[in-house]
C-alpha cells in the first residue's frame, strides 16, 4: 500500500513537472522575449496559451503537498524543517507569479503590464530553481529522518542541488518552448512556430549539457543516487536519453507530430528516473518509503482519493486541454471594445 | 536604531512561536476574505447567466460575463494565497504535521479533488464565453459551484478536527498507529462548523458584491443593469443571513456542550456558575475578574439551555488549569470578537428583513438612500463579521492546536528565522491586497467607459466581435 502511494506521489510530481513546469518555462521565454515591441507577439502567445490552464496545472503542487504530509508526515516535516529557505522562496515566488500573471491580463497600460510581466517572469525562474534545489537536497541524502532539521544551508546550496535547480530551469524552458511551437501553429503564426522551434532546439542542447555535467557532479556528491541511476534506474535513464534525442531530431527537422510527445516523455522519464534511483528510500539512506508511511487507514483514504480523482478530475483535464487546443477558450469574457490597443487582442482563427 | 533592530532580532530569534502564530493568522485572515468570493460568486454568476439565456436579459448576461472576469482575478489570488497556507503547514508547524499529518491530512486529500475540479472548470467557464454554445457554457459553470461548496467543507473538516480530534489510535509512545478516515472527516464539530462556513461564504460574498452595486446606485447609476447586479447578490445574502443565525446558534450551543473552556471565553465566565449574565463588551482584568461592559442578568445561562432557564450552569475558565485555557488577553480577544460577530450579524439580519419586507409589501427592492447606504457598508461589515467569527473559533481553542492533545507551542518550528519570513509575507500580501483592489477597480472603470460607447456586447455567437486577424487560417 505504501508503495502504491509512493508511486502516486512520484506520478504527481511528474505531472507537475510536465504540465506545471511548462507554465513556468513560458515565464522564462516571456522574460527573454525582448523589448515591448519585439516581444509583443511571443508574449501574447504565451499569455493566451497558459491563461486557461495554469491554475489547473498548479493544483498538482497542492496535491503533492497533501499526499506528502498525509502519507509521509514525518519525512514531510523533516523536508520542511531542513529546506525552509528554498521552500519559503518558492512559496513567495508562487504568489508573485500567479498574482502578477492574473493582474497583467487585466491592465492595459504598458507601464503596469511591464511591471507585472517582470514579476511574473522573475518568479517563474525562482520557483523551478528552488524546487529543483529541494529535490537535489532530498536526493543527495541531506534531509535527515525523524522530523529533524538538517543543515539549513548545505541542504540546498550544494553541488547536487545547484545542478538540479539549473536542470529544472532548463527543463521547464525546454518543455515550454516545445509546447509553444504547437500553440503558435494552432494560432497560425508561422514565424512564431519557427521562433519557438529554434529556442526549443537550443534549450534541448542546454538540458543535455546540464545532464552530462550533472552526471559527473552526482557521481561525486551523491554516490547513492548515482548508483541507482546507473543500475536500477538505468532503463528509465536510457528512455530519457532516447526520447530526448528523438525529440531533438524531430525539432531540427521542422517539429513533426511526435516531437511534443517525445519531449514530454523525456522530461517525465527524467523525473521518474530520480524516483526509481533512490528507491526504496524516501529520504535516501535514512528513511525508506515503507518506514515512513502512515497507518493503512490513511493510505486507503488516499488511494480512494486517487481513484475518485481519476474518475472526476482526469476527464475534466482532458476536456480543458481539448477545448484549449481547439482554440475554444480564446480569452476571458468577450472581446474588449475600447481602451488602448490590447497587446493580447490578436484573435484566434474561427473554425 | 540599528541596536534596536538587532535587539529585536535577538529577542525574536529566541522564540519563533509568536512569529509563526502571527504569520499563520495573518495569511489565513487574508485568504479567508477570498473564500466567499470563490464559493458564492460562481453561484451568483450562474444565476445571472441563467437569467441572461433563459429570459434574454442582456444586462444579466453582461453581469455574468463581467463577474466571471473579476472572478478570474480573485480566484487566482485565492489559489496562490491558499498555496502559501499549504507551504506554511510544514514550514511553520512541522511538529504538528509530523505527529498529526497522517490524520489531519485526510480531509485535504479530498479537498484536492474539489480544487482540481474548480480550477479546471473555472478556466473553461471564464475562457469559454465566446466560443462555446450558451447552455453548454452554462453547464461548465456548475462544477465550479459544487466543487466550491465541497472544497470548503473539506477544509473546514480539517479545522473542525483540530477542535474535536477523532478517528485515530495512539500507541504508548503517543504515535498514531491506526487511522479511521471516515471518523476523521466526520468528526463531531464538522457538520455545524462546515455549515457555518459555507453559509458564511454566501452571506459575505452576497453582501460584498451587493455593496459594489449599492455604491453605484448611490452615485446615480440606478439602471436595470446595476439593479440586477444588486438584487441577485443581495438576495443571496438576505437568504443566507437568517439561516446563518440558526446555524450559529446551534454551533454556540454545541460549543457550550463540547468545548466549555472556549464557551467560557466567549461568554466571559471566569468561574463556574449559574445565573451567568450576558456581558456586552467588558473584559477580564489582570486578576481574572470581569470588568466593565453591560451585564444582562442571567441571559448567558438562559441562552445556553433555555429548558433550565437562568439556573443553567456554565463552566468557567477555572474549570481547567491555567496552562490549559486561553490567557486573559486571549479571552478578551475572543469575547470582543464574539460581540462584534453577533452585533454585526444582527444588524445584517435587520437589513435583510428590511429588504424582504419591501419585496413582500411593495414587490420591489427598497430604494431609500438610507437602505443603499447601509447596503454599501454591509460588504465590509460582513467581512469583519466573518473575521471575528474565525477569531472566536481559533483563539478560543488556545493554547491547543489539537484540542486537549497538542499545544501550539509544541507544534511550531524551531527555525529562528520565522520573524523574517513574517515580515516578507506581510509586505508581499499588503502589496497583493492593494494591487488586487486597484486592478478590480481599474477593470470596473474600463467596463464602464466601454459601456458608454458600446450598446451591448454579445457573448455566444458568431456576431461576437471576434477580431479577425491575419492569422485567420483554416485548421
Amino acid at each position: 500500500m505504501s508503495d502504491t502511494v509512493a508511486v502516486v506521489l512520484l506520478l504527481a510530481i511528474t505531472a507537475y513537472a510536465v504540465f506545471g513546469g511548462a507554465d513556468f518555462g513560458a515565464g522564462f521565454w516571456d522574460l527573454v522575449a525582448g523589448g515591448p515591441a519585439k516581444g509583443e507577439r511571443p508574449r501574447a502567445l504565451i499569455e493566451r496559451s497558459i491563461g486557461p490552464v495554469w491554475e489547473a496545472n498548479h493544483v498538482w503542487l497542492i496535491f503533492i503537498f497533501v499526499v506528502s504530509w498525509t502519507a509521509f508526515s514525518e519525512a514531510y516535516a523533516s523536508v520542511m524543517l531542513t529546506l525552509f529557505v528554498p521552500l519559503t522562496l518558492a512559496a513567495l515566488g508562487v504568489v508573485m507569479r500567479g498574482a502578477s500573471f492574473a493582474f497583467r491580463k487585466t491592465v492595459v497600460s504598458l507601464r503596469y503590464r511591464r511591471a507585472f510581466g517582470a514579476g511574473f517572469a522573475t518568479a517563474s525562474l525562482i520557483v523551478p530553481y528552488c524546487m529543483g534545489a529541494v529535490a537535489g537536497g532530498i536526493a543527495s541524502g541531506r534531509v535527515p529522518a525523524g522530523g529533524r532539521a538538517g543543515d539549513p544551508v548545505d541542504s540546498w546550496i550544494n553541488p547536487t542541488s545547484v545542478v538540479a535547480g539549473l536542470l529544472a530551469l532548463a527543463m521547464v524552458a525546454y518543455l515550454a518552448s516545445v509546447y509553444l511551437v504547437w500553440e503558435a501553429r494552432g494560432a497560425g503564426e508561422a514565424d512564431l512556430v519557427d521562433y519557438f522551434r529554434r529556442r526549443s532546439v537550443v534549450s534541448a542542447v542546454v538540458v543535455g549539457v546540464v545532464l552530462v555535467v550533472g552526471g559527473f557532479v552526482v557521481r561525486d556528491d551523491a554516490p547513492y543516487l548515482y548508483d541507482g541511476l546507473t543500475s536500477q534506474a538505468l532503463p528509465v535513464v536510457i528512455g530519457t536519453v532516447l526520447c530526448g534525442i528523438g525529440a531533438l531530431v524531430l525539432l531540427l527537422r521542422g517539429a513533426g507530430r511526435g516531437a511534443r510527445l517525445l519531449a514530454a516523455l523525456a522530461v517525465a522519464a527524467l523525473v521518474v528516473s530520480w524516483g526509481v534511483a533512490q528507491w526504496p528510500y524516501l529520504l535516501p539512506e535514512s528513511l525508506t518509503v515503507s518506514q515512513a508511511a502512515a497507518p493503512s487507514g490513511t493510505l486507503v483514504a488516499l488511494v480512494v482519493v486517487v481513484v475518485l480523482a481519476a474518475i472526476l478530475v482526469i476527464p475534466g483535464f482532458v476536456l480543458l486541454y481539448v477545448l484549449e487546443q481547439r482554440q475554444l477558450l480564446p480569452e476571458e469574457g468577450v472581446a474588449e471594445e475600447t481602451g488602448p490597443a490590447h497587446p493580447i487582442a490578436g484573435g484566434p482563427a474561427p473554425r | 536604531m540599528t541596536f534596536g533592530v538587532e535587539a529585536l532580532a535577538t529577542v525574536a530569534a529566541v522564540d519563533p512561536v509568536p512569529w509563526a502564530r502571527a504569520q499563520m493568522a495573518f495569511t489565513l485572515a487574508v485568504h479567508i476574505i477570498l473564500v466567499p468570493l470563490g464559493v458564492s460568486w460562481s453561484f451568483m454568476t450562474l444565476v445571472a447567466n441563467y437569467r441572461g439565456i433563459k429570459h434574454g436579459d442582456k444586462d444579466a448576461l453582461l453581469l455574468a460575463q463581467r463577474w466571471s472576469k473579476y472572478m478570474a482575478v480573485t480566484f487566482a489570488v485565492g489559489a496562490v494565497t491558499g498555496t502559501v497556507l499549504s507551504f506554511e503547514f510544514g514550514l511553520l508547524w512541522p511538529k504538528f504535521m509530523a505527529q498529526w499529518g497522517e490524520v489531519f491530512g485526510v480531509p485535504f486529500g479530498f479537498e484536492g479533488i474539489f480544487f482540481f475540479t474548480e480550477a479546471i472548470f473555472i478556466s473553461i467557464y471564464i475562457f469559454g464565453w465566446r466560443r462555446l454554445k450558451p447552455w453548454a457554457h452554462f453547464w461548465t459553470g456548475m462544477p465550479i459551484w459544487i466543487a466550491g461548496i465541497f472544497g470548503s467543507i473539506s477544509v473546514v473538516a480539517a479545522n473542525a478536527w483540530m477542535n474535536t480530534p477523532s478517528g485515530f489510535t495512539l500507541d504508548s509512545n503517543g504515535n498514531v498507529v491506526d487511522v479511521d478516515p471516515v471518523s476523521v472527516i466526520f468528526n463531531d464539530s464538522m457538520p455545524l462548523q462546515a455549515a457555518h462556513m459555507v453559509v458564511a461564504a454566501y452571506l459575505v460574498g452576497g453582501f460584498m458584491v451587493a455593496s459594489v452595486y449599492a455604491t453605484a446606485m448611490l452615485r446615480g447609476r440606478q439602471d436595470h443593469y446595476h439593479r440586477t447586479g444588486f438584487v441577485i447578490a443581495f438576495t443571496v445574502a438576505a437568504v443566507a443571513t437568517p439561516i446563518q443565525m440558526g446555524v450559529g446558534d446551534a454551533l454556540a450551543r454545541w460549543v457550550y456542550e463540547e468545548q466549555p473552556v472556549k464557551f467560557a471565553a466567549i461568554e466571559l465566565v471566569p468561574k463556574t456558575d449559574s445565573h451567568v449574565p450576558e456581558t456586552l463588551l467588558g473584559k477580564l482584568n489582570s486578576d481574572g475578574e470581569v470588568e466593565g461592559g453591560i451585564p444582562i442578568p442571567g441571559l448567558a445561562s438562559w441562552l445556553s439551555d433555555p429548558s433550565t432557564g437562568t439556573s443553567t450552569v456554565i463552566k468557567g475558565l477555572d474549570s481547567v488549569p491555567a496552562d490549559q485555557r486561553p490567557t486573559n488577553r486571549q479571552v478578551n480577544t475572543v469575547h470582543l470578537a464574539w460581540d462584534v460577530m453577533v452585533g454585526i450579524g444582527t444588524l445584517l439580519f435587520l437589513l435583510s428583513v428590511w429588504y424582504a419586507t419591501s419585496w413582500v409589501f411593495r414587490r420591489r427592492m427598497p430604494t431609500s438612500r438610507w437602505f443603499l447606504r447601509a447596503a454599501a457598508v454591509a460588504g465590509v461589515a460582513s467581512v469583519i463579521c466573518m473575521e471575528a467569527g474565525w477569531i472566536v473559533s481559533e483563539v478560543g481553542r488556545q493554547p491547543w492546536i489539537v484540542y486537549n492533545r497538542m499545544k501550539v507551542e509544541d507544534a511550531a518550528t524551531g527555525n529562528s528565522g520565522v520573524w523574517m519570513t513574517f515580515i516578507a509575507v506581510v509586505v508581499l500580501y499588503l502589496a497583493l491586497a492593494v494591487t488586487t483592489v486597484l486592478v478590480l477597480r481599474g477593470m470596473s472603470r474600463r467596463f464602464r467607459s466601454q459601456r458608454a460607447f458600446v450598446e451591448h456586447e454579445s457573448p455566444y455567437g458568431p456576431s461576437a466581435p471576434a477580431v479577425p486577424t491575419k492569422d485567420e487560417l483554416p485548421r
